[in-house]
């Protein structure tokens, strides 16, 4: 691997996003901090609903309005607070300087104008002008994501192209200006398997010829340890441990990521059933005091019931939210180095 | 003229025949597209030219001829003269302009006004959503003629063309909005709008480059599927002496001048009423070819 991870781009801290709604405050996001250097690839994973896809848009400040609002927290982009900024100048920044791919290529693209068209415009909305540039930037934009022929495919509609297609093309437009950031929302996600490698590994080359950055939110561990350099895993709206990709899966210290963990399916062990955490996540409007997987977990003590665990630091830049860690915080510590 | 009717075929089936090809709509309407043409385009762009009389100016020495086939009648004035000897046919040719830019200029007049109400309906939701569509629930809930009626006694309008085509245009802006509001709101649930948002496009951008290219073909259908309406509303308010101000020659206001002679001239009201029913006919058909192939979606409307 060629790549060289710089400084660090993005900070965010403290994040809280909260929907006000009738049945009460629905605390999607509730302080979350993480730091993304520039280069670097940082999973955020988590189950449906955990607030993943709120932290991104936070970030891009684009929560649906009205209802949902970001109350507190800071979001630092090479120094400047993203909360500070006017809409004009936040639109500036979006596709810009932080882009995002989204979900589903079907309907990513818009069906009545050719992909070149929406290449241009992707730039025109940047200013970008000329327009004999414009198409050879289209084309050159193409040609990044490994499309063949794209001379002749930017007269191409969207209908025209398959999902894999489709999907280097959001690629393309998301890239199209440059930024420094690139926000995946779970990219992969509707495309087959061997689409999805091809696509990943494209990722990884744009990476590495370019310096992006990228934050990939997705809920497959095989992708994160494909791709990631470090990962948050999330659970109700908080981010319970951070770490890099090797501390997380080597010694996940969250019983929350043991559990996700533990139940993803193994080539080498042969289990008659595949482990699966009893229980559901708690409503986001009706949150216990204490500890948000206590009802879950099968380590529960009574000050989980009563006081949010503050971060204990396992090991450098590998921290998580849980009490057991207070007291075996020196075991594990003895752990970590001796292996 | 010979109609080329297959032998066993008997003679009286000729005009049943011609019904049929007229309503088997899901064909290309080619009988309605050229009743369009030869009735109300090519008489409303070149009426000029066209029209054997001066359409206001009568000759009193002339008034009341019969059409040319009647006793009575003279080559001179083939449909006939009114009660002030103006030619029913020049009337008929000049009546084709006032009816197409009527109903050009308030479709894009209210098209412009409905479009844009119902894509910031549909775009922005909450209260704007509210307001707008109280706005076209009230509007649609309106008697129309007589708001039009009242919008023509207020002196500072009176009769005339450009009250008729804003009293038409705020009445028919609703459908507009209703219309494209609703797709609206499914198209822009559509990742791409989302996608636009992340890019940095403002919300203007979106409406007009994003969402309103894909609500293009619904604008279409629902423009074709007013000019009907507009030309029946506009024949009616002038009818009733609220539209078109005489001596102009609009089509409504010569079936108002025929009334009274109904059973001696019938055909000062016979041929402009006419000239209606088979504009809106033929407007209606081709609406319904245009609306199988490029919104289905529109069936039921």
């Amino acid at each position: 691997m060629t790549r060289h991870i710089g400084d660090v781009i993005l900070e965010v801290e403290d994040l809280h996003t909260y929907f006000f709604t009738r049945l009460g405050v629905v605390k999607a996001v509730d302080g979350v901090s993480f730091s993304l250097r520039q280069g670097e690839t940082l999973g955020i994973v988590g189950e449906s609903g955990c607030g993943k896809t709120m932290t991104a848009l936070s970030l891009l400040r684009l929560v649906p309005r009205p209802g949902a609002r970001i109350v507190q927290g800071k979001i630092l982009l090479q120094g400047e607070n993203l909360l500070d900024k006017s809409e004009n100048e936040m639109r500036q920044i979006r596709g810009r300087r932080i882009s995002m791919i989204l979900q589903d290529p079907q309907t990513s693209l818009n069906p009545v104008f050719t992909i070149g068209n929406q290449l241009i415009e992707a730039l025109k909305i940047h200013h970008y002008s000329h327009a004999r540039e414009l198409v050879q930037r289209a084309i050159s934009a193409l040609k990044q994501v490994r499309v063949a022929a794209p001379e002749r495919r930017v007269d191409d509609y969207p209908h025209q192209m398959s999902g894999g297609m489709k999907q280097r093309v959001v690629g393309a437009i998301a890239m199209s200006c440059e930024p420094h950031i690139i926000i995946a929302d779970e990219p992969t996600t509707s495309l087959d398997v061997t689409i999805q490698a091809q696509y990943l590994r494209l990722l990884r080359e744009i990476q590495e010829e370019t310096g992006l950055s990228i934050i990939f939110i997705t809920h497959d561990f095989g992708i994160v340890a494909k791709m990631c350099d470090r990962v948050m895993v999330m659970y109700a709206g908080r981010a319970v441990e951070t770490g890099s990709v090797r501390d997380i899966f080597n010694h996940p210290s969250h019983p929350y990521t043991q559990a996700l963990l533990d139940s993803v399916p193994k080539l080498e062990e042969r289990t008659a059933r595949l482990y699966s955490i009893e229980g559901q996540p708690p409503l986001l409007w009706n949150l216990p005091p204490g500890c948000r997987f206590a009802s879950r977990c099968s380590y529960t003590e009574a000050r989980c019931e009563t006081e949010y665990p503050p971060s204990f630091s396992v090991a450098e830049g590998h921290t998580a939210d849980c009490w057991r860690l207070q007291g075996e915080w020196q075991t594990y510590q003895s752990s970590v180095s001796k292996t | 003229m010979a109609l080329a009717i297959p032998q066993r075929v008997p003679w009286y089936m000729a005009p049943l025949r011609l019904l049929r090809a007229i309503f088997q709509v899901r064909q290309f309407p080619g009988v309605a597209m050229a009743i369009l043409v030869f009735l109300l385009v090519i008489p409303g762009l070149f009426a000029e030219w066209i029209a054997p009389h001066d359409p206001i100016k009568g000759s009193l020495a002339a008034r009341l001829k019969p059409p040319m086939w009647a006793p009575g009648g003279s080559t001179t004035y083939p449909l006939g003269t009114d009660k002030v000897g103006r030619d029913i046919l020049s009337r008929i040719i000049y009546g084709a302009r006032v009816s197409l830019r009527v109903s050009l200029e308030a479709i894009i007049v209210s098209g412009f006004i409905g479009t844009t109400l119902g894509l910031m309906a549909g775009y922005f939701g909450g209260r704007i959503d509210g307001f707008i569509m109280r706005m076209v629930d009230i509007s649609l809930g309106l008697p129309i003629i007589l708001v039009a009626l009242v919008f023509v006694s207020v002196p500072a309008f009176g009769p005339s063309l450009t009250t008729l085509v804003t009293v038409i245009s705020v009445l028919l802006w609703a459908r507009y909005a209703r219309q494209i509001r609703g797709e609206t709101l499914s198209i822009k649930e559509r990742d791409f709008i989302a996608r636009a948002r992340v890019a940095g496009a403002s919300h203007f951008r979106i409406m007009f480059r994003y969402l309103l290219p894909n609500v293009v073909n619904t604008l279409i259908v629902l423009a074709t599927l007013q000019v009907g309406f507009v030309i029946i509303f506009e024949s009616s308010l002038s009818f009733l002496g609220a539209g078109i101000p005489r001596p102009t020659p609009a089509w409504g206001l010569m079936v108002a001048d025929g009334r009274e002679l109904i059973v001696t001239a019938w055909w000062i009201s016979m041929f402009p009423g006419l000239a209606i029913m088979l504009t809106v006919l033929s407007f209606n058909l081709v609406r319904d070819w245009l609306r199988d192939h490029l919104d289905p979606k529109l069936k039921n409307v």
